[in-house]
């Protein structure tokens, strides 16, 4: 959900952008180191990806359904600062040729799901794969915790920026737990979602997924063969 | 840059004057004519009137027709659910509306919410109706915005429709299988059309790489 134009004031409309301004800035400098010169084609083509996958409809039962907003999944698939960039044009593309988020609510929302979602994820991803076994089994469970927590602290941050530039004098300890606890239900489907994708990708190229590689790392060549008897 | 996009969902093909005026003064545009509007107090009615006005006028000179961007605009729906609870959240003064007792705050709230939203929704899709891709991207460049995230838009929009296309073959692909995703238990399959959309989207980042090194791009700066 894209926060439209004229739910925050101006000033915290233009203080917001300013955040996604330096955020993303950073993000640039970041990205080079982990994507070096492959920089532009890597991250337009994930951005792609990323923008694709929200199109893919998870039922939920009695009709409905939701999808992945991807913050943790692009975090883990090719490292965090690439995912802001990643996150931040495909917010961009939506704001401005789907027309999907306000324009001068582009840096809310880029601070909120760009910037918030994926630093909180990432932080979050990092220390659970700390404190699990060093194994490549722990990388999909890792993500999808990270995914869970993400999704209600980008929702405790949006009510932050409520209590201060918001238009309707709505009593805060109740919005922040409407907010939290709903996006809490989403960040359950987000947490599973990016644990399976993970997971999926991990079978298949694990040598592609950011997140792993201090296990792909730590892991040796072995070899075994056969000793020669002799004759 | 040399490309030529096929348009996009919102492209309005036509001759005017608003489609042929350049794209970064139309981005600046948009951007001050909504921060005036979001800065103006919210039951300043009269004043949300005239900007109307004048956003219809760009309409009307745009020769987009508003049968294509009313049933576009539906983008805005959960806000408008969300407006529609406000003067039964917010707290203060209490008022009679429709003959519910509501707070008169949030009623005001949810009217200069519904307001602002709307039009910059009609706004946003005026923009994205009359102006190409590409010509969007050379607007954000010409407002500096930083070289790599114009790049980085630029693959992102040439390969949009590459990818989504991909997607959508692999979802026929699932269906002549007899695939139909009704409940939890097809989350597994979809979970894999996404890793597998992520592989070759990263492949496919790889090659765009590469073919750019062979016929020269150079990585420091250098245009391709």
């Amino acid at each position: 959900m894209h926060v439209p134009d004229g739910f925050l004031d101006a000033p915290t409309s233009v203080a917001t952008g300013v955040v996604a301004v330096a955020g993303v800035g950073i993000a640039l400098r970041g990205a080079r180191r982990e994507l070096d010169e492959r920089t532009a084609p890597m991250a337009g083509l994930v951005a792609a990806f990323v923008f694709a996958t929200q199109m893919i409809n998870f039922p939920v039962g009695a009709g409905t359904s939701g999808h992945l907003l991807g913050g943790v999944l692009a975090a883990v698939l090719v490292g965090p600062w690439t995912a802001v960039l990643c996150l931040s044009t495909v917010l961009l593309v939506q704001c401005l040729l789907f027309a999907d988020g306000g324009i001068t609510a582009l840096g809310t929302n880029i601070t909120l799901m760009g910037i918030v979602a994926v630093a909180v994820g990432w932080l979050v991803f990092r220390l659970v794969r700390a404190v699990l076994p060093p194994r490549l089994s722990s990388v999909a469970p890792a993500a999808a915790v990270a995914a869970l927590v993400s999704v209600p602290a980008a929702a405790l941050a949006f009510t932050g920026l409520y209590a201060l530039g918001g238009e309707a004098p709505i009593p805060l300890g109740s919005l922040a737990t409407a907010m939290v606890g709903w996006h809490t239900v989403i960040g359950i489907g987000e947490a599973i979602i990016t644990g399976l994708v993970v997971s999926a990708v991990l079978a298949v190229r694990p040598d592609l997924v950011y997140g792993a590689r201090p296990v792909m790392r730590a892991r040796t060549l072995e070899l075994h063969t056969t000793q020669e008897e002799p004759a | 840059m040399e490309q030529r996009p096929h348009g996009h969902k919102l492209y309005f093909a036509a001759d005017s004057p608003v489609h042929r005026a350049p794209a970064h003064l139309k981005l600046l545009a948009l951007l001050g004519f909504m921060l005036v509007v979001v800065a103006t107090p919210g039951t300043a009615y009269p004043v949300f009137a005239v900007y109307a006005v004048i956003l219809l006028g760009v309409v009307v000179v745009s020769r987009v027709p508003f049968g294509y961007l009313l049933p576009r605009m539906l983008v805005e729906i959960p806000f408008v659910v969300f407006a529609l609870l406000l003067p039964f959240l917010a707290t203060g003064p209490q008022t009679t509306f429709l003959g519910m007792t509501v707070s008169q705050h949030g009623l005001e709230a949810a009217g200069s919410l519904l307001i602002k939203a709307t039009i910059g929704v009609a706004a946003s899709l005026t923009l994205a109706a009359t102006t190409e891709p590409h010509a969007l991207i050379d607007g954000l460049r010409r407002l500096r915005l930083p070289y790599e995230m114009v790049q980085i838009m630029a693959f992102m929009i040439r390969y949009l429709d590459v990818v989504t296309d991909e997607m959508h073959r692999m979802r026929v692909a699932r269906e002549s299988r007899g695939f139909r995703a009704t409940s939890f238990r097809q989350w597994g399959a979809l979970a894999r059309t996404g890793s597998a959309l992520f592989i070759r989207s990263y492949e496919r980042g790889e090659r765009v790489h590469l073919a750019m090194l062979s016929r020269g791009h150079d990585p420091r700066g250098g245009r391709s």
